[in-house]
């Protein structure tokens, strides 16, 4: 009977990340489909891909077996969060989803969107300390109190805790890389600064997972779930703070740098 | 002619991104000793260990930051380079003194604070420990000495090309 109750609810899980992946996925290949038909310059296909990849990822720590054996087995539970809460999102921001969107659509609805990412609200959502802070405080809150435990046992807390973790990863990766247009800017020195606390934030915290096991983990998955976080982590770090750098070394080119050679 | 000029100009664009030079230098060094603490002393040999049971809470944090510290550092410092010569204010021995400091200071503060003070880790386990330490901080201290001599140098120098 419990076996069967949890079958029921990893289905009904399941079943509810799959049709807004499955959406996204559609979405996006109709709209490089009719704006490549619309305009002579055609969408760069290197952004296809990485949405793609970016909605697997988001696939495959959600649905299927790595899913099912992360309400078990920590280490699971940590690569599937990596794959939905980081790579993920760096994969669908640089695939300038919204760009796409405001090339795609109507003029009026895509003033309207542009509009709305203008809007007060948006500076807030997307501002990197906001951004740190729910990104970061979450994890804090969920793997040093007992949220965790509660998460594993209750289907609504496992769909809210993806939720966050994949909105809260995008949110966190916009505030810091501008691929999309943005229009609350921060300086290079400031994103650089936040990005530097998250960064530490997120060993730390990787350690202290290393030290201190969450409730119902064993100490052996807390290591190797805490080694996981720490160095896969830094992974996808490095690709945050490489494109971070590049933006400005070509934001900083020198101006009158032909005269410079001429001379 | 033309060259005369260029090279006059770079010489000016030397001094002008002086502290761009030395900045880029220093995080340079920080990367590398830090890339070289964790590929060597953590990956390949196994001395360092990634958790000690004695670690502080502070340890934990100075860890946290200096980690994410050097990942930028090595990253940021390589564009600025890039920077440098683009611009055409690439200066070697400015560049070169940088990364002693960057590299001395950074070992220092860990072979001293981070594993001593803050009980981080220890270079090596079950063996007398006192020898590995003073090879790793005289290193330390070695390279920021070494790091003084080029700035002299390099300011006795530049009072030489002025008079």
């Amino acid at each position: 009977m419990g076996a069967n109750n949890h079958e029921n609810i990893t289905f009904i899980t399941q079943i509810f990340f799959a049709v807004p992946l499955v959406l996204a996925m559609l979405w996006y290949i109709i709209a490089v489909i009719v704006t490549s038909r619309r305009y002579k310059k055609k969408w760069p296909l290197h952004r296809t891909f990485f949405w793609v990849t970016g909605i697997l990822c988001a696939s495959i720590a959600v649905i299927g077996p790595l899913a099912e054996r992360a309400h078990m087995d920590f280490s699971s539970h940590m690569i599937s969060h990596l794959l939905l809460g980081m790579l993920a999102p760096l994969l669908m921001v640089i695939s300038a989803p919204m760009t796409l969107a405001l090339r795609t659509l109507k003029v009026n609805h895509a003033r309207r969107l542009s509009f709305l990412l203008r809007s007060r609200q948006t500076g807030i959502l997307t501002n990197p300390i906001f951004t740190t802070l729910i990104n970061g405080g979450g994890l804090w809150l969920i793997y040093t109190t007992d949220i965790y435990m509660l998460i594993q046992q209750n289907m609504y807390l496992i769909l809210l805790f993806h939720g966050h973790v994949f909105i809260a990863g995008y949110l966190f990766t916009i505030s810091i890389i501008y691929i999309d247009p943005t229009s609350h800017r921060k300086s290079f020195v400031y994103r650089s600064f936040i990005l530097l606390i998250a960064v530490a934030g997120h060993g730390i915290l990787s350690k202290y997972i290393y030290a201190h096991p969450p409730n119902g983990v064993t100490k052996s998955q807390s290591e190797t779930g805490g080694l996981i976080m720490y160095y896969g982590g830094d992974a996808i770090e490095l690709v945050l703070i490489f494109i971070l750098c590049f933006q400005w070394y070509k934001a900083t080119r020198p101006k009158d740098w032909l005269q410079d050679i001429v001379i | 002619m033309v060259t005369e000029k260029k090279k006059q100009q770079s010489h000016a664009n030397r001094f002008a991104y002086s502290s761009r030079n030395f900045w880029g230098g220093f995080l340079f060094g920080l990367g590398l000793v830090a890339f070289i603490d964790e590929t060597v002393f953590h990956q390949l040999l196994h001395w360092h260990h990634f958790y000690d049971k004695s670690t502080t809470d502070i340890g934990l944090v100075s860890d946290g930051l200096f980690h994410a510290l050097s990942w930028f550092a090595t990253i940021g410092s390589s564009f600025m380079l890039a920077d440098l010569h683009r611009r055409h204010a690439f200066w070697l021995k400015r560049w070169v003194g940088g990364i002693f400091l960057g590299a001395g200071t950074f070992q220092l503060y860990d072979g001293t604070i981070q594993h001593k003070l803050m009980r981080l880790h220890q270079i090596r386990y079950n063996v007398d420990i006192t020898l590995y330490d003073a090879i790793w901080n005289i290193t330390a201290f070695a390279m920021i000495v070494f790091a003084y001599i080029l700035f002299v140098h390099d300011r006795v120098g530049k009072t030489v090309n002025n008079s």
